[in-house]
């Protein structure tokens, strides 16, 4: 007896009706909806770069020879997998742009949800784990290139742990526990940014994207309103076969970018950069551009730091590496309460950006400053290019950093009440 | 409608023209570039059919469904009546705290993964007479150090990876130097080549490029450009540091070879709890 496959699994799990129901799900259509799509895409092509990078690369610090120079393991092979394994360079530079286009996408589909209030009442979960999701993809990018050995990726490691020194009271403790000893580490440190980076954060990852997938499917898509649209219905393409058709589409045009650009412009050149050792630095070193914001929030940080009692309570790091990001995270996972605060009712039709003034101009605001703050990680490079003396750029983000925020608040605001009242 | 079919038939050829060109170069010729361009070529020649599929050979009417209703009171309730059971707060509590002492005891093997800080990072391998080698492990004399040059020395015998050992070299007219004079004979100034900040290694030196008019010499950290004065004892003159970077005293030896004169002038390293002592 001929028994055909949907018919063997339907009488075995009862398959029919879940897939029937996935086959009809309605996804209203807007450009900007693809934004979180190209994330997820994005996500697929590092886990399959990724994979194929895991099968060379050996993650110690015990050293090696590497034409004449004692150089690490670590460096070695990723030097070996680059030149020697066919493929491997296509690999590793499009794993690396991946990641930096991956947080391009969730930084974009950010925005889209903040300013058309996408967040609000039923969707506050999806956006607290979506937010969640930037956060760690940008510890994964991080822990990524700090791999290799490269002097890039010691120089920022140099950095996370005078951050993790500088928190108050523990960070000694902390970062001693982090490396297994004093900086660059025991030799077990290699082995633990690894494991964190190929299991625990993807792992974490990809759970986070099934639980977002997941509540967006229980609310279903927010839509923009329009003819026939309302709070009450859904309108848009179904899954099969118009929709389908079109995403897998957009997954293959993502993948067919990243590798395009893979193979086309180079990108961490770590043989250009050399292996890494302590007493090795560099000018012109530039951490991926989703770390720019915390070079930058380093960098412009006056000169202080909060003694008492001959113990420096808050070393200075403090300031830019841990309490900036947690300050942005800390108003980006609020923002759904603080705008509902007065209660909330069931939003599922968008507004424009101009709809509601106040949000708006306050997301323009905290854009702006931490837009400045980014600016401000590549002064060295601006001083290159323009000219203006290093210290003097500084001095002008400082004080850009306080006033454009209030000044920009004030402009959306004004803009977006005009743009909305003209009929 | 057949044109339609007819392009994507096309598109799709060309895609797999290109995906065999990449399996050819793959085993042939395993160039970068071509590697690159025949995949991405192929992939997104197949991205285009799909898309021109279902746009133009697929149906795409919007379809309007009403939402359903998330939430489900009847059930809500069902569900708080079946999780209802006697003296719910006493096992409440104590189910609480075993939960937070089982959490304790999952948690507390994490605190194996290091040595605890100690005297480890306060610690440094310069002690007086010391001698000053570079990183081949050559000793260093005085006549290698000259002016306006950039040094890196390590402790004789030392690890030169650990935080305490690498210092910076420079020379410097005895004359103009203001502070710490007698930590440097002949001029040559050492300070530890780890930045006070956030740890980086200083990379730079800002040496005056004519006397009258230039600003006094200064070593930098490439990282968050920290300067630091070398003729005022390693001061912050600049950037975000916020401590001074710590001087190591220099003394000239039989053969004029250089050692230390002591220990650094204060902790060395990024800056923490007990960055000052």
């Amino acid at each position: 007896m001929k028994v055909d496959p949907l018919t063997f699994v339907d009488q075995r799990v009862g398959a029919a009706r879940p897939v029937r129901k996935a086959l009809d799900y309605i996804f209203p259509d807007h450009w900007s909806f693809l934004l979180g799509e190209i994330a997820l895409y994005a996500f697929v092509v590092l886990i399959g770069t990724g994979t194929f990078l895991a099968f060379f690369f050996e993650p110690s610090s015990a050293t090696t020879t590497l034409d004449g120079e004692t150089v690490s393991h670590a460096y070695a092979s990723a030097i070996r997998l680059s030149f020697d394994v066919p493929v491997g360079l296509l690999m590793r530079q499009t794993h690396h742009w991946a990641a930096d286009v991956f947080l391009v996408a969730i930084v974009l589909h950010l925005l889209r949800v903040f300013f058309t209030g996408a967040f609000r009442r039923p969707r506050e979960l999806t956006y607290v784990s979506g937010v969640l999701l930037l956060g760690l993809a940008m510890l994964e990018g991080f822990l990524g290139y700090s791999l290799l050995d490269d002097l890039l990726s010691g120089m920022g490691l140099a950095i996370a742990y005078g951050v993790a020194m500088s928190i108050p009271l523990i960070g000694g403790d902390v970062s001693s526990l982090l490396w297994g000893g004093e900086f660059p580490g025991g030799p077990e440190f290699a082995s633990r940014l690894f494991i964190a980076h190929v299991f625990l954060l993807p792992a974490v990852m990809a759970t986070l994207i099934a639980g977002h997938l997941l509540t967006i499917v229980r609310t279903h898509h927010s839509q923009f309103p329009g003819p026939l649209r309302t709070n009450a219905n859904v309108v848009g393409l179904r899954t099969w076969p118009a929709y389908a058709l079109r995403s897998l589409g957009l997954l293959l045009a993502t993948a067919a970018i990243l590798i395009a650009l893979g193979g086309l412009i180079q990108v961490n050149p770590i043989w250009q950069w050399g292996p890494y050792e302590p007493y090795y630095g560099t000018n012109g070193a530039q951490p991926d551009w989703y770390l720019g914001w915390l070079i930058g929030a380093l960098r412009l940080m006056p000169p202080l730091e909060v003694v008492i009692a001959g113990k420096t309570v808050i070393p200075n790091p403090f300031f830019g590496g841990v309490l900036f990001p947690t300050a942005v995270f800390g108003f980006l996972f609020a923002w759904p309460w603080l705008e509902q605060r007065r209660g909330a009712t069931a939003h599922h039709l968008l507004d424009r950006p101009r709809d509601n003034p106040r949000r708006t101009a306050i997301g323009a605001a905290v854009f702006t400053f931490v837009s400045i703050v980014f600016l401000a990680g590549s002064a060295d490079r601006l001083f290159l290019s323009s000219g203006v003396p290093y210290e003097t750029q500084i001095w002008l983000f400082r004080i850009a950093v306080i006033v454009a925020p209030p000044l920009v608040y004030v402009v959306t605001r004004r803009a977006c009440r005009e743009l909305r009242d003209r009929v | 409608m057949r044109r339609a079919e007819n392009a994507v038939a096309a598109l799709l050829a060309l895609a797999s023209a290109s995906l065999v060109a990449f399996v050819v170069l793959l085993l042939v010729d395993p160039d970068t570039q071509w590697l690159g361009l025949t995949a991405a070529a192929g992939l997104a020649l197949i991205a285009a059919a799909l898309v021109l599929a279902g746009k133009r050979l697929v149906p795409h009417e919007p379809a309007v469904e009403p939402r359903p209703p998330l939430e489900d009171p009847e059930a809500r309730d069902a569900v708080q009546t079946r999780l209802r059971f006697p003296r719910r707060k006493l096992l409440l509590a104590s189910g609480g705290a075993a939960g937070a002492a089982l959490t304790a005891a999952v948690v507390a093997p994490v605190t194996a993964l290091g040595p605890a800080v100690g005297d480890s990072i306060v610690d440094t391998p310069w002690r007086r007479g010391r001698r000053l080698v570079d990183e081949h492990g050559t000793p260093l004399t005085a006549d290698d150090i000259a002016e306006g040059s950039f040094v890196t020395a390590f402790p004789d015998g030392a690890d030169k990876r650990e935080l305490g050992s690498p210092v910076v070299l420079v020379k410097d007219d005895p004359s103009r130097i203001r502070r710490r004079r007698e930590w440097a004979p002949e001029g040559i100034l050492a300070f530890s080549k780890i930045c006070t900040h956030a740890g980086c290694a200083i990379a730079l030196y800002r040496k005056p490029t004519y006397e009258p008019t230039s600003v006094p010499p200064a070593l930098a950290c490439p990282c968050h450009y920290s300067v630091f004065a070398t003729r005022e004892a390693g001061k912050v003159e600049a950037g975000p540091a916020g401590r001074p970077l710590s001087q190591l005293p220099i003394e000239i030896g039989p053969n004029r070879e250089l050692r230390a004169g002591g220990g650094f002038s204060g902790p060395i390293g990024p800056a923490w709890w007990s960055a000052r002592g």
